[in-house]
């Protein structure tokens, strides 16, 4: 799948976008596989509160939802538009 | 409805002449134009304006038609910008066009709601020792309990 960061989070990891390829089945599993990755990872994602998450362009609330047939899934700080 | 997301500058007088004419059955237009705020201390270099191509446009028409569903709504009008802007550019505007001014203004403001807080855009503030990312307010996400 393409993991894509935004904003802080992408300066964190050190990268826009990446594939990678993953058997978490929800994007809670997804995020703590990332964290096992790296420091930069562990970082980005020390504080869930802080990061919203869509998954195919989709914005998601809960993390047990399901990354089945998703392809994008995108991690980003809360929004500041407007 | 038309919605636009791009870094090019817009004029905010054509637009408004333009979106507001040839609506016969529109009594009401209601226009907001947001503008980059310089600090406090009149120190802000400039804003750098980062989006998520693709889920922006998305996700603007997303609440664009939830506006058209509540409210009678003739036409509804979205611009914002990215890239880099400086105190005084405007970055974003709304226009509504409806029968009646309460629903004009009401779709207005749901709109700048949602923009504000679910619109996937990024601000951040540089100055000249220092380079920020703008934090969410919760007055913003508490603001969209009203709809």
């Amino acid at each position: 799948m393409r993991l894509m960061y935004f904003a802080w989070v992408r300066e964190r990891i050190g990268l826009p976008k990446e594939e990678f390829a993953s058997d978490a089945s929800t994007v809670l599993e997804l995020i703590s596989e990332l964290r096992q990755r790296e420091d930069r990872y562990d970082l980005a994602f020390s504080d869930m509160s802080a990061i919203r998450v869509a998954l195919d362009q989709e914005l998601i609330e809960d993390l047990n939802t399901s990354l089945e047939g998703v392809s994008e899934v995108a991690f980003f700080p809360p929004m500041t538009g407007g | 409805m038309d919605i636009r997301v791009q870094d090019a500058p817009f004029t905010f007088g054509e637009i408004a002449q333009e979106f507001a004419s040839g609506h016969a059955h529109m009594g009401a237009i209601v226009t907001f134009t947001g503008v980059v705020r310089d600090s406090d201390t009149d120190d802000l270099d400039y804003m750098e304006i980062e989006h998520y191509p693709g889920m922006t446009e998305k996700a603007i028409e997303t609440y664009a038609n939830q506006a058209k569903e509540r409210w009678s709504l003739g036409d509804v009008l979205v611009i914002h910008r990215y890239g880099v802007l400086r105190p005084g550019d405007m970055i974003m505007m709304v226009a509504t066009a409806a029968p009646h001014r309460v629903d004009a203004f009401q779709a207005a403001e749901f709109l700048m709601d949602y923009l504000k807080s679910r619109a996937p855009f990024w601000k951040k503030e540089v100055t000249a020792d220092k380079t920020t990312w703008v934090e969410a307010k919760s007055e913003d996400e508490d603001a969209l309990s009203r709809w």
